[in-house]
Order: structure tokens, then sequence, then C-alpha cells
């Protein structure tokens, strides 16, 4: 991590280099089937999803060993949340569910490694992410509720005087949800990878450095702590909107 | 990295030093590349949990809950065996203590029954014997009795010879007799 002192004018972070996008193979332009180290991470991503997954429940053991329980816990949380949210009619939604928490767990997770690349920073991937669950559960609403998914949007508890603001509102908060859903993720990891480099460039100056170095220690296991509940906070927010979508008269 | 010498490729998120401009987040020239490989990334995902991790998963703990349902089940059934066996030990138990209850009365009811004869065969032959020691006291006294009067009578004749009177038989047995009674 060089930023710290490339100039002679003493400080200067960079804490947003660690998310350019580099192809992998040589200087070339990117274009977007391009190979670079984002595909390198998300590879490795799916890489550790298939090792946990996969080779770590080959024994099929009865009694679990330690990969196979971490396997089994991922696959019993996810459930659970499916069920608990969406009702048995999610379910059936549930691979898709645990797509998401997977890419973005692993993605937070190996993003941490010093000199990685953390896919989830950038808005382009977790956009795709949130907009595509808010497209696809819309679509979802309609081919099983039909124009009836409207209806959650017209609060029946609401007096009536009400109700047409309430479904302006109701509609804004919709459209805004994507947004959100996105925006959050990326912000979040973006943030605190930030911070990480900005105690880096610090730790370069002698006499900050011992506090510099604390608080990287410090924040990294803050990080480690948001990339789990962020990829949390995203596939919890789906199984929301999906519920919406399976039971649209709450 | 950052302070890498410029590059030929300086593009229009990155400036001649190799540091980002402004947010790379941001940057569109990137973010197509990044959706095409994100969907890769999650169709891969997508396809390693359908085909492989969740058929295998689910499996995994359909059958141990299958393995816990059964071994519950055999666990009950192993207690009602142990429960049945405990009831029949201790009916074997109460049968015996019965059994052996009878022997004892039994055996004491033959004892006294045959206590009872020997003490009936004792005192018969007791009063037997009795009866037969009686009947020879009763002789012996007769005897001595006779004697007695026999010697009496020879006596009173003696004495009354030797007085020089002379008596005769049937006087002497009166006075005798006489005497006796007395």
């Amino acid at each position: 991590m060089a930023e710290g002192t490339d100039d002679a004018g003493g400080l200067v972070f960079h804490p947003l280099d660690q998310v350019i996008i580099r192809p992998l193979f040589g200087d070339g332009p990117v274009y977007w089937y391009t190979p670079t180290n984002a595909t390198l991470w998300m590879a490795l991503a799916v890489l550790s999803i298939y090792l946990l997954l996969v080779v770590g429940t080959q024994g099929r053991s009865i009694v679990p060993t330690r990969v196979q329980s971490v396997a089994e816990m991922l696959y019993g949380l996810v459930y659970k949340m499916v069920e608990d949210v969406t009702g048995h009619e999610g379910v059936k939604y549930f691979p898709y569910v645990l797509t998401l928490f997977l890419f973005i767990l692993f993605a937070n997770l190996l993003g941490l490694i010093p000199f990685s690349f953390t896919a989830t920073s950038h808005i382009g991937v977790t956009a795709v992410l949130g907009f595509g669950v808010f497209i696809a559960i819309t679509a979802l609403g309609f081919i099983l509720n039909g124009p009836a998914f409207l209806s959650m949007f017209w609060m029946k508890s609401a007096p009536l005087f009400l109700r047409p603001v309430i479904a302006i509102i109701e509609v804004i908060s919709y459209f805004v949800r994507p947004v959100s859903h996105s925006i959050r993720l990326a912000g979040n990891v973006t943030a605190g990878h930030a911070v990480l480099k900005v105690f880096a460039a610090f730790a370069a100056v002698a006499a900050l450095s011992p506090v510099s170095v604390l608080a990287m220690v410090a924040i990294y296991g803050l990080e480690v702590l948001v990339a789990g509940i962020q990829a949390y906070v995203f596939t919890i927010l789906t199984c929301v909107y999906l519920r919406d979508a399976v039971h649209p008269h709450h | 990295m950052a302070s890498e010498p410029a590059q030929g490729t300086a593009s229009a998120c990155v400036d001649s030093y190799g540091s980002a401009i402004g947010m790379p987040q941001l940057c569109a020239e990137w973010i197509p590349n990044q959706v095409f490989w994100l969907v890769v990334t999650l169709v891969a995902i997508y396809f390693i949990l359908t085909r492989m991790a969740l058929p295998r998963i689910s499996g995994i703990l359909a059958e141990r809950a299958g393995n816990i349902t059964n071994d519950l089940a055999a666990a009950e059934m192993l207690r009602d065996k142990a429960l049945a066996a405990e009831a029949a030990y201790d009916k074997a138990l109460a049968d015996a203590r019965a059994e052996a209850a009878r022997i004892i009365a039994a055996t004491r009811d033959e004892l006294q029954t045959k206590l009872d004869a020997e003490l009936a065969r004792a005192d018969a032959q007791i009063a037997e014997r009795t009866a037969e020691s009686e009947r020879r006291l009763a002789e012996i006294r007769d005897s001595a009795l006779a004697s007695v009067t026999e010697v009496a009578r020879e006596a009173a004749s003696d004495i009354a010879s030797l007085f020089g009177a002379s008596v005769d038989r049937a006087t002497v047995e009166a006075a005798v007799a006489e005497r006796m009674k007395g």
C-alpha cells in the first residue's frame, strides 16, 4: 500500500484506488468481455462457494465435519429466513435468495483480504443485484397475482380519504427500494474500505502509526462484521420484498 | 500500484499516475464489464447450488432428521421392552414369593401332622406302660398283702402256742382278718 508518500507534498490519499478495474492480462482497454480483477475475485467467490458447499459436504456425514456444519448453517440460516419471512409459498425461491446471499457474503469477505478487490463495492454490481431483485419481484408479483398485485399500494385499513395519499407514498417508496437496496451495500462496503485505506496512509507518519495500526485492526474487525451484516440485510430485504410479491394483501 | 508511473492507456477514470479520478465505482466505462461478469458469476453460483450443493445438503439434513426420528423410535421401543421386562421380573418375583410361602405352609402342616401323630403314639405308649405298671403294682401289693396275712396268721398261731393255748385255725384267721381291716 504505497499511497501516503508518492509526492513530495506530504500525505496523499488515494483511498479509492483499490476499486479500480484493471484487465487481468495486459493493459488494454476494458471491454465488456475483458477478464479483469473483478472477474478474478468473482471467480474466487464462486470457487469458495464451491469449496464450502460442494467439496465441504462431500462426506455427507450424519455427524458433520467442521466445514460441513458451516455449509449446513448457512443453508439453514437462509432457508429459515426465507421460510419465516415469505411463508411456505416463498420457499421455492430459496435457491435464488441463497445465490444472492452467498455471492454478497463471499464478495464482501474476500474483499477484506489485503490487496484484493471487492466486487460489491461497485455500484455497477450492486445496482444489478438491487434492480435485478426489484424487476424480478415486480414481474413475479404480476405473474402470481395479476393486476391484484397493485392492491398492495391501496391500504384498505387506512381511512378512505387518506388512501390516495398513502398510495402515492407507497409507490414512491416502492420505486426507491432498488436504489436504497443497492446503494446501501456498495456504500457500506466502500466506506469501510476507504477508511481502512486512510488509516493505512496515516501509518506512514511515524508519530501516528501506532494509533493508525490499532485503528486499522479495530476497523478491520468492524468490517468483517459489516461484510456479514450487509449480506444478511440485503438478503432479508429481498425476502421482505418477495413476501410482497407472494402475499400482496398484508 | 498507485505510485507506478503513467501507463499507456490511462482511461477516463484513471489519471496518468494510475490513480482513480473521482469515484471509480461510478465510472461508466467499466460498468458493462462488471455487469457481464456479475451475471456470469451469479449463473455459475446458481447452477452450483441447484445442481450440486442444495440437493446434497437437503439430503443430508433429511437423512439426519430421519435418523434422529428412527433412533428416538428405537429408544422408545427399547424403553417399552425394558418396562415389560421389569414387569415380568416383578411378576416372577411375586410368584416365587407366593410359591415359597406356599411351600413353607405345606411343609409346616406336614410336620405338624407328623408331630401330632408321633405325639399321639407316644401318649398311647405311655398310657399302656402306665397301665402295665399299675397292674403289676397291684399284683405286688396283693401278693404282699397275702404274704402279710399268712405271716400274721402263722405268727399269731405261734404266739398262741407259745402261751400254751391251742387255738384253732378258724379263730386265728378271723382275728387276723379283724386286725387287718383296721
